[in-house]
């Protein structure tokens, strides 16, 4: 499947601070990519990267299999965004900030089509209407409307779903959805709401302070292999001891105070329930986390263990 | 480029306090043309009293003196009014969130700074214009035609009537120049900040200080003065300083000091050059982080 986005090595420095270090990533033709990092992790710098809005400090950026500074008119054409929240012009109507904004994607854009766009994102009723009168939601809808009025083939969403009620964010992971399955759009997404890019993307990429931690297929990261066992006892000395001679003791990660986490298959998990009571564990909860959030939490917990006791 | 400028130029007149400048020199304009209307000959005579023997014969009080006297009371404030609009240019996209949109979109950064300045022009030209209208044309409508008296210190020139109406063409031109040149520099203050109130104040101080430098006499700012676009600004006034012949009468089509109107001209361009140019070279790396 041919690359769409080819990141190879991107670094930005601000100052002292990289907000990016030497990350590098594949998006594929069709894909739904969730780029997911908590917020300040680098995921809106890398997406300003992209879009040309600033300069990479080393790295090169290939889209379409062109270099991005070299080419970046000829690849922007083929590109809608939304960047973070989409403030648009509030003293125009919604109309007029689709027709304005089409005009500037270099493509020629019939009346009939800037109607069918807002019909689309559900706006027919408001088209004229100031987008100072706007919900958060209504915006986000109209700034999903600007990225889509000129047809790209890639469209890159910054935090979609920020701001928005429960019903506009399954409007929006619907409307994803629909362009991925019936428009063929490849859509890269961030969000630092990983439930919603478990429930839409097929592969994904996880930063943490500017650092790649992992990429690979949602399938993958959250293999029922990898479950983790989050098991809280008030015997924890004696059941590490336990488990450490058991045959659980491949599975043991770590232990925190009165919680020791394990990782395994989550179908051995009734059996692990089974024989620490034998071994005289007193329980207080054991809770198996395969979602991608609690992965995602606990790498990225985990990163940042590990630089607390390393610096 | 032209579909850029296009859309800039729906964006400025779309904007209600686009029309806040209209306004504002609407309102002055007929304030002044109402008190000389009410109370003109009054201040003619003030004016007077301190030339002796001298007689006037025809209307002084005439729509080309009233239009001199807003143009020299007005054209000090304009670039405040100028400054609103081009110190918003930028800054004003950056503070609503726009201008990331508008660098994503497949246009040359060059081209939307170029673009963007050249409407900003388009809207200084625009209010030139207007106040031509309202402080010309409406002054000689309402207080008729007739020769004008120029004051300058103790003299007074006298044009006639029908050698004014091209000087004021010529004098708005130039004051057009002179604006563009306030708006270049609020444009180029309006690519470091986020909210559009910083550059207007830097505009506005820069243009304050400047002409603070320009009057004052002092041997260190002497030498400054020729660089310094604000003591260009008001060369406008050239063009109402006609030549004497030998028997002490007017000649007709003559301007005392053509080349030092054309060299402040030239000066003031040579800004507008500077601070665009600057703008683009800037605008160009700048990342784009609001």
């Amino acid at each position: 499947m041919a690359a769409i986005i080819k990141v190879d090595n991107l670094s930005k420095q601000y100052h002292e601070v990289k907000a990016v270090n030497d990350i590098s990533f594949t998006v594929n033709t069709g894909d739904i990519y969730g780029f997911l990092g908590q917020n300040g992790a680098g995921k809106s710098t890398t997406i300003r990267m992209l879009l040309t809005l600033i300069s990479p400090t080393a790295g090169t950026i290939e889209l379409f299999g062109k270099n991005l500074h070299a080419n970046r008119k000829e690849v922007l054409q083929q590109i809608g965004a939304v960047i973070e929240k989409p403030d648009l012009y509030k003293y125009l109507t919604g109309y007029e900030n689709l027709s304005l904004f089409a005009r500037m994607s270099g493509v020629k854009v019939t009346q009939k089509k800037l109607t069918d766009q807002l019909e689309q994102v559900g706006l027919t009723e408001r088209a004229h209407s100031k987008v100072r009168t706007f919900s958060q939601g209504m915006k986000q809808r109209l700034g999903i409307a600007i990225a889509l009025i000129h047809d790209p083939k890639l469209i890159i969403l910054d935090e979609p779903t920020n701001g928005l009620d429960p019903q506009g964010i399954a409007d929006i992971r619907n409307l994803i959805l629909h362009l991925s399955r019936h428009q063929g759009k490849t859509i890269l997404v961030s969000s630092h709401l990983l439930h919603e890019i478990e429930l839409i993307a097929n592969r994904m990429l996880i930063i943490d302070k500017g650092k790649k931690i992992m990429e690979g297929t949602v399938a993958e990261l959250v293999d029922p292999a990898r479950t983790r066992v989050h098991l809280e006892v008030t015997n924890p000395q004696q059941v590490v001891t336990w488990l450490q001679s058991s045959r659980w003791s491949t599975c043991l990660q770590e232990q925190n105070n009165t919680v020791i986490l394990l990782q395994m298959n989550k179908q051995q998990v009734p059996e692990l329930t089974a024989d620490l009571v034998k071994a005289g564990a007193n329980i207080m909860a054991l809770q198996p986390q395969n979602s991608l959030e609690s992965y995602f939490l606990s790498l990225t917990t985990e990163n940042r263990h590990v630089d607390t006791f390393t610096n | 480029m032209w579909t850029l400028l296009q859309i800039e130029l729906f964006k400025i007149f779309k904007r209600p306090r686009t029309y806040i400048a209209f306004v504002a020199i609407a309102a002055i304009v007929v304030l002044i043309q109402l008190a000389l209307y009410l109370d003109g000959k009054t201040y003619v005579n003030f004016m007077l009293q301190s030339i002796e023997r001298f007689n006037v014969e025809g209307k002084m009080l005439n729509g080309y003196f009233v239009c001199y006297f807003i143009l020299q009371t007005l054209l000090i404030h304009v670039p405040l009014l100028i400054a609103l609009v081009g110190g918003d240019m930028i800054a004003g996209e950056a503070n609503m969130g726009t201008l990331r949109l508008l660098i994503s979109k497949p246009i040359n950064r060059s081209t939307l700074l170029i673009s963007k300045f050249l409407a900003s022009t388009i809207y200084t030209l625009l209010l030139l214009v207007w106040m031509a209208f309202l402080s010309l044309l409406i002054s000689l409508i309402v207080f008729g035609p007739g020769d004008l008296m120029v004051f300058q210190s103790q003299v007074i020139i006298q044009i006639p009537r029908s050698d004014v109406f091209w000087r004021y063409l010529a004098a708005f031109g130039f004051a057009a120049i002179a604006m563009t040149t306030v708006a270049a520099l609020s444009f180029f203050l309006s690519l470091f900040a986020e909210n559009s109130i910083g550059p207007i104040v830097a505009a506005m101080s820069i243009v304050i200080v400047c002409t603070i430098l320009t009057t004052m006499d002092l041997p260190l700012f002497l030498s400054m003065k020729p660089y310094l676009f604000t003591s260009h600004m008001l060369g406008w006034k050239g063009f109402f300083d006609i030549k004497a012949s030998a028997d002490g009468s007017a000649e007709l089509g003559s301007i005392q000091n053509l080349p030092g109107i054309l060299k402040s001209a030239l000066i003031l361009g040579l800004h507008i050059v500077g601070f665009v140019g600057a703008a683009v070279i800037i605008f160009r790396r700048k990342d784009i982080l609001s």
